[in-house]
């Protein structure tokens, strides 16, 4: 009961505001949904003092959903501490972030429909962290990417937003396209698709080989590289994250609830919980680390000459997922989890706290009209300070035990792609550190560089956005120091129970704890660099960055356009798609169905008609001498034709 | 060629039907000759009528072509009074400017 | 021999005048050739004893017909210059059309045969001349046996007078018109009106 309450209340309060949202108005919907957020918010945290501190995992049978021969699948809610950590994530962000909506949306007409998507995302969200088998994942994850696109184009009428959700949908089907044959790759080689029967059958199946095409595979690892596939696309890494950065076209509070707290998460999640299957293919587990470290240092580099404040935090969401990927390409999930724990929590704190300044500055994105601001909006200043300082990884706040442990996790992984995260995590710390404070000292310090209008209007955002500010901050002090023990130090084995599954021979996070001591101050060596750097550029020397960008410009513009990925698919993917859909509309369609077609057709008879409306001149005589003509053929045919 | 038989009025018929036809292509403009070839037709019928009814010795022919005289008189009554009208109406009896029926 | 040669004119003349019906340029003379056509045809006529047809197609066509259409034509203000224009035109297809039905109506005409039986099927015989006359005995037959058809003519006509009257006739505006039953209609009431006039001024 509590734990069905828990899941399905945010649907409940979804239906009603989506349903009724005319009836109830702004403020009934907003009542509705915050309502049962914070109910679900309440049991989501007795759940995880049950399930994860008192280790009792629970799995709820709701129903069947699919009996069809040997294939049955059920609804189930499955508990156990991974999913009761995301359920305290989910709905804590998802809570705040509905809190603070009712402030940043109050001049918005489609406050119903916004809060029950809103509601709607959280519920597909619960779906997919309590899914019990692959197709109620599945579920979940489609879901999620539902109520992504919704609010990606939340504002319909503006045409970037509708092409940036398209775009973000588009981009996860070729992920989920992976996803989906891996599922199915699944039950081809288990049978089913139930976790535990999987998880139970995996150290069996270590050796099996998948036939294909006339080639031998090894099986998990084919099966492990199509789910992974499905979480590059959601967790927007490398290669499939163009989609990211486009999704900050939706309202704020989205891209903090959904394009960073949790549902780009999903990914990492599904690696965590898939780790029974993913422990048994080394190239897997390879792959994920490579392209995990891979992502994080690329989305920071881009993160470094990005201008829309959104933009730089969206570029270091992607950074930080990568970071969560290579902990668990080393083994070390629980690290994973550890940092989207932390993770969530302040990079949800900045991107609210960007919201409230683009609040502030009435719309302004653009980090180059800003500045100066800091006095008129303290409050804000203050959070997306501890939001930087816990991202950057400075000591004591969250950033740095999660960032600390993940990148000592790599270091002791002792492997060739461990070596390259731990490298590469290292230069994006530094990174990360500099473009935190570059958007810190871009966006309050300096000269003003707003019109006057806008710096007439700033303001600081009222009680209803700043308080759930205030509860992010909290977290993002406090989580770290609070959830090192559990998560990943002494008490890791009682608190994750049989969630999260590592072989005896991968140590990585065992051994993360005995790392020599520079590479355990590393990562705050090298974000105190970042920091000083970005003061040194920004702050005291602001000719600097315009020199480099002018000494190092194929550089500049190489990062400014993001690697060129976006233009890469375009030529690669997007016009030779957008060619031969041109041509089979044109040349197929129109020319050659339609010609011969209905356009054929109907050509063809208004033709014929013409002629033959034609043959009705309105003429007597030419009436007349049709009959005449007539006359004189029957007689012909009379005498020389029929009957002789 | 002296002996005059009913062939000699049957061709007569025919010429006098061929002349009908050619003078309806001939005035195609104009209503009144349409009618009157349309009045040489039917004399042509009636030569027909006639000669048979005489060759063949069966009175039916002519009360057939009395008959068909009636349709003629009917029929140019009728005609004229509808060019008479069509006069009046456009001020003119051109064929051609008949062509509201035109699809 | 005679005969031939009263045929021979009589023909001749129909068709040159049926010639001259087609092509002439003035329709008052295309009316007259008519007349001449339709006289010669019913000597025609009277040669092969059809001497009631004869005066009929006189008496009905050259008096009641010929006349009316001369009539319209002389009546009617038309620009027959104007109707003549393209006169060329379709004389190859009116030709052609004429040429294969004359070829074909010529080709019958020299091919027919009597079937015997013919004979037999004699629906009403001609009488011996000596015996009735040729009109006497179109009456014993049309007001007998062809009573209906002869009425169905008489009502074709009587339509076609009604429809030639109801189409020519015309009310013209502006024409003042003695309406008898109006006159008779009307009373003291309301067509005289007293007044009592004071002295001085007007009504």
């Amino acid at each position: 009961m509590l734990y069905g309450l828990c899941i399905f209340s945010p649907l409940v309060g979804a239906a009603i505001a989506g349903l009724l949202g005319r009836i109830l108005g702004a403020k009934g919907s907003q009542v509705i949904t915050c309502g049962t957020m914070t109910l679900s918010l309440l049991f989501a945290l007795i759940i995880f003092k049950l399930v994860a501190l008192e280790n009792t995992p629970q799995t709820v049978q709701l129903f069947s959903w699919i009996i069809s021969g040997s294939f049955q699948v059920d609804w189930a809610l499955r508990f156990d501490t991974l999913t009761a950590v995301m359920l305290v994530v989910v709905t804590g962000v998802s809570t705040l972030v509905h809190y603070y909506s009712i402030g940043y949306m109050h001049h918005d007409p489609h406050n119903p429909r916004f809060f029950s998507y809103l509601s709607l995302f959280t519920f597909f969200m619960l779906m997919l962290v309590t899914s019990d088998n692959f197709l109620q994942l599945f579920f979940g994850w489609e879901g999620v990417g539902l109520a992504s696109y919704l609010l990606i184009g939340f504002w319909y009428k503006k045409p970037s937003a509708n092409s940036a959700a398209i775009k973000a949908f588009l981009v996860n089907r070729v992920g989920d396209f992976g996803f989906a044959l891996g599922i199915m790759g699944v039950f081809l080689v288990y049978g089913t698709l139930s976790f535990d029967a999987v998880f139970d059958a995996t150290p069996g199946k270590a050796g099996a080989m998948i036939e294909f095409l006339g080639g031998q595979y090894h099986a998990i690892t084919v099966l492990c590289l199509l789910l992974f596939i499905g979480a590059m696309g959601k967790s927007a890494q490398l290669g499939l994250h163009t989609w990211l950065p486009d999704a900050m076209e939706g309202p704020t509070p989205v891209s903090a609830l959904i394009h960073a707290a949790t549902m780009v998460t999903a990914g990492v999640f599904m690696v965590a919980r898939l780790s029974p299957m993913f422990e048994y293919s080394e190239t897997a587990l390879a792959v994920v680390t490579v392209v995990g470290a891979s992502t994080a240092f690329f989305a920071a580099t881009v993160g470094l000459c990005q201008n829309d404040i959104k933009r730089v935090i969206a570029y270091s969401t992607c950074s930080q997922l990568g970071y969560m990927f290579f902990a668990c390409g080393v083994s070390a999930y629980a690290a994973g989890i550890f940092h989207l724990f932390t993770h969530a929590f302040f990079k949800a704190l900045l991107f609210l706290g960007a919201g409230s300044v683009i609040h502030a500055m009435s719309d302004e994105q653009d980090m180059r009209k800003m500045g100066g601001i800091w006095r008129q909006i303290k409050t804000t200043y203050i959070m997306m300070w501890i939001g930087s300082l816990a991202l950057a990884g400075v000591p004591l706040f969250s950033g740095f035990y999660s960032k600390d442990i993940v990148l000592e996790a790599s270091y002791a992984a002792q492997t060739g792609v461990g070596n390259y995260a731990f490298i590469l995590g290292m230069a994006a710390a530094l990174m990360t550190a500099f473009y935190s404070w570059r958007l810190l000292i871009m966006t309050f310090h300096g000269e003003s560089r707003a019109d006057e209008k806008t710096l007439a209007h700033v303001h600081e955002s009222p009680k209803i956005m700043t308080v759930p500010l205030g509860f992010l901050a909290l977290g993002a002090v406090f989580a770290g120091w609070l959830g090192f023990d559990l998560f990943v130090g002494s008490g890791m084995k009682s608190f994750w129970g049989e969630a999260i599954f590592v072989l005896d021979s991968h140590t990585a996070l065992k051994e993360a704890h005995g790392v020599p001591l520079w590479v355990k101050i590393g990562p705050v060596v090298m974000g105190g660099i970042g920091i000083a750097l970005a003061y040194w550029f920004y702050m005291f020397n602001p000719k600097i960055p315009a020199a480099l960008a002018q000494r190092f410009s194929h550089l500049y513009r190489f990062l400014l356009n993001k690697w060129y990925f976006d233009e890469l698919y375009d030529r690669v993917l997007v016009q030779p798609s957008k060619n031969l859909g041109k041509s089979l509309w044109k040349d197929g369609d129109g020319t050659l169905i339609d010609g011969l077609g209905p356009d054929g057709i109907a050509g063809a008879i208004r033709y014929l008609a013409q002629r033959a409306s034609a043959l009705q001149s309105g003429y007597i005589f030419h009436y007349a001498f049709a009959m005449l003509i007539g006359v004189a053929i029957l007689v012909s045919l009379y005498l020389f034709g029929i009957g002789h | 060629m002296l002996e005059i038989g009913i062939g000699h009025y049957l061709t007569l018929a025919a010429i006098l039907f061929t002349l009908g036809i050619f003078g309806i292509f001939l005035n195609r403009k104009n209503v009144i000759t349409i009618l009157m070839s349309i009045e040489l037709i039917l004399l042509s019928v009636n030569i027909n009528l006639v000669s048979f009814s005489v060759f063949l010795q069966d009175l039916a022919g002519q009360i057939f072509a009395m008959l068909v005289l009636t349709v003629a008189a009917a029929e140019a009554a009728i005609g004229l009074a509808i060019i008479v009208v069509y006069f009046r109406n456009r001020g003119n009896i051109a064929v051609e400017d008949a062509n509201l029926m035109k699809g | 021999m005679i005969t031939a040669f009263v045929f021979y004119l009589f023909a001749a003349i129909v068709i040159a005048s049926a010639v001259m019906v087609i092509s002439a340029k003035n329709p008052v003379h295309s009316v007259l050739f008519l007349i001449l056509a339709f006289f010669n045809a019913a000597g025609l006529f009277v040669l092969i004893g059809a001497e009631f047809i004869a005066m009929i197609l006189v008496v009905v066509y050259v008096g009641a017909v010929a006349v009316l259409f001369l009539f319209v034509v002389m009546m009617l203000d038309i620009g027959f210059a104007r109707l003549r224009e393209g006169f060329m035109q379709y004389i190859p297809l009116g030709g052609l059309v004429g040429l294969i039905l004359l070829v074909e109506l010529v080709m019958v005409g020299g091919s027919w045969v009597l079937s015997p039986a013919i004979e037999k099927g004699r629906i009403f015989p001609t009488p011996p001349i000596d015996q009735s006359t040729n009109t006497h005995a179109i009456g014993n037959i049309l007001y007998t046996d062809y009573i209906y058809l002869f009425q169905g003519a008489g009502l074709v006509l009587l339509v076609a007078m009604i429809g030639a009257i109801v189409l020519t006739l015309r009310t013209r505006d502006g024409v003042k018109k003695q309406n008898i039953s109006q006159q008779l209609s009307r009373s003291p009431e309301d067509s005289v009106e007293l007044r009592d006039v004071e002295t001085g001024s007007g009504v």
